[in-house]
């Protein structure tokens, strides 16, 4: 059980990291608004754990991509606001790129994979 | 991760926590918004957010660097533990910071004097080359390597191609004439060839170096020293171009060397070159030796092909001048070994006594360590117990003994920068002492003992105290563990290692002792009580007539003798235990011719007035002293010493005889023998010849002894004032008793000894605690087993007597095996010992009865408070 949150996690991890940087490309956004979009245009299906949304999100602050500072939200209330750096604009565009890459090939084997399986059913 | 994350792990989580708070308070508001009551909103926000906590710690793991974080807990606890027993961790960081510090400091004189290089032009292709006898005694240690002889010189250079260069350099020395009302100095110089700076690579920091042109008998070109430009010149540049005299005549300084350049050593205070105030007709001599040939090697040819090409020239020479002495071989040595000479040895030999003591120590701070972790069994058990790995529990430990010794090396370091000032002061011989200092590869040096110490004393205790047998300590009858035991054995075996070392240390510095306190009362040959030495030198432009120095000498001695307080006045050219002085090959004309190619006879040459016999109270073994009349054209006569005699002449009466040296084309006529005198404290007696110091030849140095009837210092101002008296220009030098000359040469042997004999001594004290604390932890561990037999009818002097067997017994091992080790590794310190046999039982028999006295001490107190314990409260304790 433990084992399977672990490799569920990592395999998010990189994921989750593109789908933040994507996020803040519209502009600048804290934890929560960057939560919330996630969800909502993925129609509710991925959902964020704030257990790894503020650890992935202090590691892009650490590799450069993003960058911080305290505002206030709409809500007028005081918080930390991420904003997209240019290095972290160029990981996004490497990144996504990557990832259609994956995307197809994912979808190349899944396509094959799929039909001899429902072959044997 | 990163390090700068990992040091601000506190702020990032407080920035954490304030973000999730935000988080909350959204989330909450949007809940409220859809609808919910407050209470609900912030409880599907907490819901939402999960647990606070354990983003915290993700968090806070990511900015840590896992293995600082656990090194860092583990010195943590290591720390307080140490505090908690401030005695034991003072003793032990004492212990290290003395031991690392004594080999720290030998080590720093290690690397200055044989491992660095000078600071020439690419060092390491510099080499000296000297000349090398066949015979037997040339091949003893010390005569190996022949000072060169000018001719061979010249002939090696120009015949040879394996080496880039090739320069000469002799000892010389001049009375330096006060220019401008200074007072007349005596100065060391160096004569070197042209070449020998440019080959070195030395600069002139003002003015040239010397031009080839200047290097000839009648040149008089000068270089200062950096320390005689500053000190008798104030530092003034305008001095270059100037005329300075030494002996009398004028010389120009053409240049002053760089204040680092004090090669071959400090005292040598000017250069001139090579040929100039030598006789033109010497350099053309090959059995005069006096030169030090520095050569550069060529760097396409290697060592042993230059050196050969040498050879083969030098055997040229030696079979053409087969009756000279003439050297059949060259033997090359690095420069550093070659200022190094005399102290190689003895430095390596007083390292490995400091790297015992370290050793020593070592075994001390782990035997203490086994003691503390006694103490801590159960912990250990436990924390294995609970899942910590056996590598994990060792590191925790060894982190104590690496605090203690990163304290002990801080310690150490500190130390051995003022015991390497003492060093470098306090041995006389040490070249390059000025170029002694502590650099970065000593502090390397430094560092690498503290962690292989802290390895060495920390790595035993602490796998013995994690191993398997541990967790018997959580069971509930632990009172006598095995591993009590085991440990009790470990700790036995360190302090047998450790008392065999000492022991060693202690024979060691036992030997040197002994062979000082020989060489201490050695008998000189001479009388050396209530004698004042001096040394003067007559320059030869002004005294250059025989009639004149003769006349000198002669109403100097005749004023001397006269003055009150003095008894006896004695004129030479060096004195008993002042040095070598000079040698030279002679034959016996009536004996018959040796064969060409036979090593000729060999005796150390000195000049004497009549008196000097008398003053210095050799004795005349048969014929008669010299006299007034042997002086100038009567003066072919010759006093041999009693080995020469013996050596040479065996049965026959040499008295009235005749000895030819071919250095000077003469023969002599023995008009005496007289008893031996030792050129050198703790040189073997050599035969020696003396001729008359009236004998009108040009003496350069003449060394005066004067015998008071009291306290010969107070006479030394009276003298020079009488020697002024006749020439105010002439210096004087080396005014001394002879006292003080002759412990110039024990000065080494007083040292070494000294040296180790205080590491074989704080040796003895640190094995002695060793031995009072395993005896202290072995009885406290059987305080029960000694109460129940105690309770059963044993007699108090029979648990004495247990007692102290079991402590005396590693005492014993460690004797046996050390002296049985002293044994070998005397032989080592062999050449260091004079008259002093490597296995002097005497020596071995102090040691046995120290050592064991000590051992019997510091049990007796343990042994003995066991068998004052009550048995009824032994057995209840626990």
């Amino acid at each position: 059980m433990a084992n399977k949150d672990k490799t569920d996690g990592e395999m998010l991890k990189g994921t989750l990291d593109m789908m933040i940087l994507r996020t803040l490309v519209t502009g600048d956004a804290h934890g929560h608004t960057i939560a919330k979009v996630i969800e909502r245009s993925s129609e509710d299906v991925l959902e964020v754990e704030q257990g790894s949304l503020y650890p992935a999100l202090h590691r892009l602050e650490d590799r450069g991509w993003v960058s911080s500072y305290w505002g206030t939200s709409e809500n007028n209330r005081k918080a930390k606001f991420y904003r997209l750096t240019s290095a972290g604009r160029k990981q996004l565009v490497r990144e996504t790129s990557r990832w259609r890459q994956m995307i197809r090939a994912i979808g190349l084997v899944m396509g094959e994979e799929a039909t001899a399986k429902g072959g044997t059913r | 991760m990163s390090w700068s994350r990992f040091f601000r792990r506190r702020r990032a989580d407080a920035e954490l926590r304030e973000e999730v708070d935000a988080y909350l308070a959204e989330e909450t508001a949007e809940n409220i918004a859809r609808g919910a009551t407050p209470e609900e909103a912030r409880r599907r926000a907490r819901i939402k957010l999960g647990n606070p906590q354990s983003v915290r710690e993700t968090l806070w793991r990511q900015n840590s660097i896992l293995l600082l974080d656990t090194l860092g807990r583990d010195l943590k606890y290591a720390a307080r533990t140490l505090r908690r027993t401030p005695g034991f961790t003072t003793i032990a960081m004492l212990v290290m910071a003395l031991c690392i510090g004594a080999a720290t400091s030998l080590f720093t004189v290690v690397r200055s004097v044989l491992l660095r290089p000078l600071p020439f032009r690419d060092p390491g292709r510099v080499v000296m080359l000297y000349e090398h006898f066949r015979d037997a005694r040339s091949n003893q240690e010390g005569f190996n390597y022949n000072v060169v002889s000018p001719a061979d010189f010249f002939d090696w250079r120009a015949q040879t191609h394996g080496f880039e260069d090739m320069a000469a350099w002799r000892y010389w020395q001049f009375n330096l004439s006060g220019e401008r009302g200074e007072l007349p100095e005596l100065l060391h110089a160096g004569g070197g060839s042209w070449n020998l700076f440019p080959l070195l690579g030395v600069p002139a920091v003002v003015g040239r170096t010397f031009a080839e042109n200047e290097d000839r008998p009648d040149g008089n070109a000068v270089m200062l020293t950096w320390n005689l430009f500053e000190r008798r010149f104030g530092g003034n540049p305008s001095i270059v171009g100037r005329q300075i005299h030494l002996d009398g005549k004028p010389y120009t300084v053409v240049g002053v060397l760089p204040k680092w350049f004090t090669y071959p050593d400090a005292e040598i205070e000017v250069w001139v070159p090579y040929a100039s105030s030598l006789p033109p007709e010497l350099l053309q001599h090959h059995d005069f030796h006096f030169s030090h040939v520095v050569a550069r090697l060529r760097p396409d040819v290697s060592l042993a092909n230059a050196v050969s090409q040498v050879e083969a020239v030098q055997y040229r020479l030696h079979l053409q001048y087969l009756n000279a002495p003439v050297a059949e071989d060259v033997a090359p040595r690095t420069i550093n070994d070659d200022l190094a000479r005399d102290v190689k040895k003895p430095l390596l030999i007083l390292m490995c006594a400091a790297a015992c003591m370290l050793l020593i120590g070592c075994l001390n701070v782990a035997n203490l360590l086994v003691a503390r972790g006694a103490a801590r069994q159960r912990e250990m058990a436990i924390r294995g117990a609970l899942g910590a790995q056996r590598l994990t529990l060792i590191r925790a430990q060894i982190m104590e003994s690496l605090l203690i010794c990163v304290a002990g090396g801080v310690g150490g370091v500190l130390l051995s920068l003022a015991a390497t000032q003492w060093l470098a002061s306090a041995w006389k011989d040490l070249p390059s002492a000025e170029r002694i200092h502590v650099d970065g590869v000593v502090l390397g040096f430094a560092c690498a003992l503290v962690f292989l110490a802290a390895l060495l004393a920390g790595l035993l205790p602490a796998i013995s105290s994690t191993g398997k047998a541990v967790f018997a300590a959580l069971q509930a009858s632990s009172r006598t563990a095995s591993g009590n035991l085991s440990r009790a054995a470990l700790r036995k075996t360190l302090l047998t290692v450790e008392i065999a070392v000492t022991v060693v240390l202690l024979i060691g510095a036992g030997l040197l002792l002994k062979s000082f306190a020989r060489l201490r009362s050695t008998d000189a040959g001479c009388v050396t009580d209530n004698v004042l030495t001096l040394n003067y030198s007559l320059p030869a432009q002004k005294y250059g007539v025989p009639e004149k120095m003769n006349g000198f000498n002669e109403s100097l001695l005749e004023k001397l003798r006269a003055m009150p307080g003095v008894r006896a006045v004695a004129l030479g050219s060096t004195l008993p235990g002042e040095g070598y002085g000079g040698d030279d090959v002679f034959t016996i004309k009536e004996h018959p011719p040796l064969k060409p190619g036979a090593v000729l006879p060999d005796a150390l040459t000195r000049w004497a007035d009549p008196g000097y016999f008398s003053a210095l109270q050799i004795p005349l073994l048969k014929g008669r002293f010299f006299t007034g009349d042997d002086r100038l054209g009567q003066a072919r006569k010759v006093i041999i010493s009693n080995r020469l005699a013996r050596q040479y002449f065996s049965d026959e009466n040499p008295v009235g005889k005749s000895i030819r040296v071919p250095a000077y084309n003469a023969e002599f006529e023995i008009v005496g023998i007289v008893g031996d005198t030792l050129w050198w404290v703790g040189e073997r007696v050599m035969p020696t010849m003396y001729f008359p110091i009236l004998d009108g030849g040009i003496h350069t140095g003449q060394a005066l002894a004067v015998r008071t009837d009291s306290d010969a210092l107070a006479m030394s101002i009276p003298v020079q004032k009488q020697i002024a008296a006749l020439d105010p220009e002439l210096p004087v030098s080396n005014v001394q008793t002879m006292q003080q000359a002759i412990g110039d040469s024990l000065g080494n042997a007083r040292f070494s000894a000294t040296l180790v004999l205080s590491f074989a001594v704080l040796s003895l004290v640190l094995a002695s605690v060793g031995l009072y604390g395993v005896l202290s932890y072995l009885m406290t561990q059987r305080t029960t087993e000694l109460g129940v037999r105690m309770a059963l009818g044993a007699q108090r002097d029979q648990v004495l007597w247990m007692m102290l067997w079991d402590g005396l017994r590693p005492a014993i091992i460690g004797l046996a095996l050390g002296s049985a080790a002293s044994a070998g590794i005397a032989q080592l310190i062999l050449f260091m010992l004079y008259d002093t046999k490597p296995l002097d039982p005497a020596v071995y028999i102090a040691v046995t009865c120290t050592l064991l006295t000590v051992a019997i001490l510091a049990c007796m107190i343990p042994a003995w408070r066991a068998s004052r314990l009550d048995p009824m409260q032994a057995l209840r304790a626990e």
